[in-house]
């Protein structure tokens, strides 16, 4: 496939016994959102880790944008273009919302070896971190420090700062966990917009919201992909009930 | 735009109003010793500033950091006891070698985190103390009179005692305007990112070792410069001024006067200097009050004296 942007190829990690990732071969294309759903434990957040780089797999590949990156670090990733939100939140605290979606467009901006110019001064750095607020729905909240807000708010923070450093790939880690319903609701809206313009690879154990978004999705389970197709097939594929969906549908009754 | 008229604000002006007079009142009462204090004071604050650059913005707690008092005392002594006197010499000389052996210290100990980078800084400046210790031809643990100090032609004589104090007062100025304009500008804001979530700094694009690593450069470069002013001033330098109790007083000034504040540090100097004075005059067993008494500040107000008068809790 040669639109794909990102590829992964045979990535295997293992933590001592457990095996988090165990070939996995992935393909997202251009324009697409890619959902990976699969039970706790199944290795997702592991995937991301080396896709960003964060954590280093014990073989395989990553491609992305037709360039080798498995060995980047993980800033240079983010330079050329991949953005992660994170399941467990993981924020600048003790900073203002405003700082730090700035944070994320200045490293975007140059290099930081600017010494004198105040930086909460900068238009170019204050003008899109206001942009990527207004757009996840907190343009009203930027000199809130971000300790002080909710875990809703937090979620959306998430993403505004992924937004901010203008991605080429979101990779966005269950970004509605812990939400409540309204919340969610609003999410999958945003996501149904972001969708229009960005390439996107999206965990959620939210399954109304992954068959309403997904374009195609892959089921990992214990580091294995086992499916991988659009979400009407992935729906009525037999192991991939019993492995996940099943569970699922038993949870969301219980 | 003008400051406002906090507390805070009020006391810090006082402050300096206070530090801007202290020669008058010295030469009105006729007591050298209070200038020669505030001289200390001063030059200490210095080094506390410097120190809060990196621990209080940059959140890397460095227990070395009086090793760069001696580095700066030793190149001014060390090149006094040669023969060459000039200022213009020893100074930028001394900011070099304080900025080199940083990077060096830096790049080895910015790798670990918490504990692990406490106890490294505090290895590498024991390494230096014990350097201090072994130059048999200055002094070794004796330690080197300086007979003159740095000479500046005729631009400035560092012999008089009121002279020299106005220019170390500047240049703690200086070196506080320096910080307040380092930690808002880019550099600034990536280094106080680096401190509140290393790993939220990385996935949002920033390679944060080499920011973290210019800025230990440059708290080792500006406390270098205490150094240089403080040998001036006692002309006299020994491996003492680098033992880890004098890492560990500075670290205390920091903390007593308030992390990350800009005046902080000169507060907690201050304070801790004028303490330790006050109580070494009522009784011999002042340390039995002092410690404790540091133990209550630092606990109970945990933005320091200065988180005090802002009336702000900082964590
Ligand atoms: N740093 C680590 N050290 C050891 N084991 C780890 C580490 N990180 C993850 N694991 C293990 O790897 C497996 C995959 O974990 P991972 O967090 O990737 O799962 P996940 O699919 O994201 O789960 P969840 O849906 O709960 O977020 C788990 O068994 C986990 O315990
Ligand atoms: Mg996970």
């Amino acid at each position: 496939m040669t639109d794909a942007l990102l590829r992964v190829d045979g990535l295997t990690k293992r933590f001592g016994g457990v095996i988090a990732s165990e070939g996995v071969a992935l393909e997202v294309a251009n324009g697409e959102l890619h959902a990976i759903i699969g039970p706790n434990g199944a290795g997702k957040t592991t995937l991301i880790g080396q896709l960003t780089g964060e954590i280093a797999p014990d073989s395989g590949r990553v491609h992305f944008a037709g360039q080798d990156i498995t060995t980047l670090p993980t800033y240079r990733r983010s330079a050329i273009g991949m953005a992660r939100s994170f399941q467990i939140t993981s924020l600048f605290l003790d900073m203002t919302v405003l700082d730090n979606v700035a944070l994320a467009v200045q490293a975007h901006s140059g290099h930081s070896f600017r010494f004198w110019t105040p930086a909460r001064s900068e238009t170019r750095l204050r003008e899109p971190a206001r942009a990527a607020l207004a757009r996840v729905g907190l343009g009203d909240r930027e000199n809130v420090v971000v300790r002080d807000m909710s875990h809703g708010e937090h979620r959306q923070i998430e993403i505004a700062m992924a937004l901010a450093t203008r991605p080429r790939l979101l990779l966005l880690d269950e970004p509605m966990a812990g939400m409540g319903p309204e919340e969610s609701a609003r999410l999958v809206n945003l996501l149904r917009e972001l969708k229009k313009e960005y390439t996107i690879l999206l965990i959620e154990h939210d399954m109304e919201a992954v068959f309403a978004l997904a374009d195609r999705i892959s089921v990992l389970v214990y580091g294995r992909v086992i499916a991988t197709g659009a979400p009407a097939t992935i729906r009525v594929n037999p192991e991939v009930i019993q492995a996940y969906l099943g569970e699922q549908q038993v949870a969301g009754h219980g | 735009m003008m400051p406002a008229l906090t507390l805070r604000n009020v006391v810090v002006a006082l402050l300096l109003l206070m530090l801007f007079l202290v020669p008058v009142y010295a030469a009105v009462i006729g007591n050298n010793f209070v200038l020669s204090l505030f001289t200390r004071i001063v030059i200490l604050a210095m080094a506390a500033t410097s120190l809060n650059l990196i621990m209080g913005y940059g959140g890397m707690v460095s227990f070395g950091h009086a090793a760069y008092l001696g580095i700066g005392g030793y190149v001014v002594g060390i090149l006094a006891y040669e023969g060459i006197l000039s200022g213009f010499l020893q100074w930028p000389l001394a900011l070099l070698v304080s900025a080199l052996i940083a990077f060096v210290i830096g790049l080895l100990s910015l790798r670990t985190r918490g504990v692990y980078f406490i106890m490294i800084t505090l290895a590498f400046a024991q390494m230096i103390y014990y350097v201090g210790v072994s130059l048999n031809r200055y002094g070794a643990d004796d330690g080197l009179t300086i007979y003159r100090r740095s000479q500046f032609g005729d631009l400035i004589n560092l012999s008089n005692k009121t002279v020299f104090y106005y220019l170390c007062l500047v240049l703690l100025l200086a070196s506080i305007y320096l910080v307040w304009r380092l930690v808002n500008s880019r550099f600034g804001m990536a280094i106080q990112g680096a401190r509140s979530n290393d790993r939220r700094m990385h996935a949002i694009g920033f390679p944060t070792f080499r920011y973290r690593l210019t800025c230990f450069v440059i708290a080792g470069t500006i406390c270098g410069l205490a150094g240089v002013l403080l040998a001036n001033h006692t002309d006299f330098i020994s491996p003492a001024v680098m033992h880890w109790t004098r890492s560990g007083d500075l670290i205390v000034m920091v903390v007593l006067g308030g992390m990350g504040s800009l005046f902080g540090p000169l507060i907690g100097t201050v304070a801790f200097l004028a303490l330790e004075e006050w109580l070494s005059g009522i009784t011999e067993y002042w340390q039995i009050i002092f410690g404790p008494l540091l133990l209550a500040i630092v606990l109970f107000a945990r933005g320091g004296i200065d988180g005090l008068l802002a009336g702000i809790r900082r964590d």
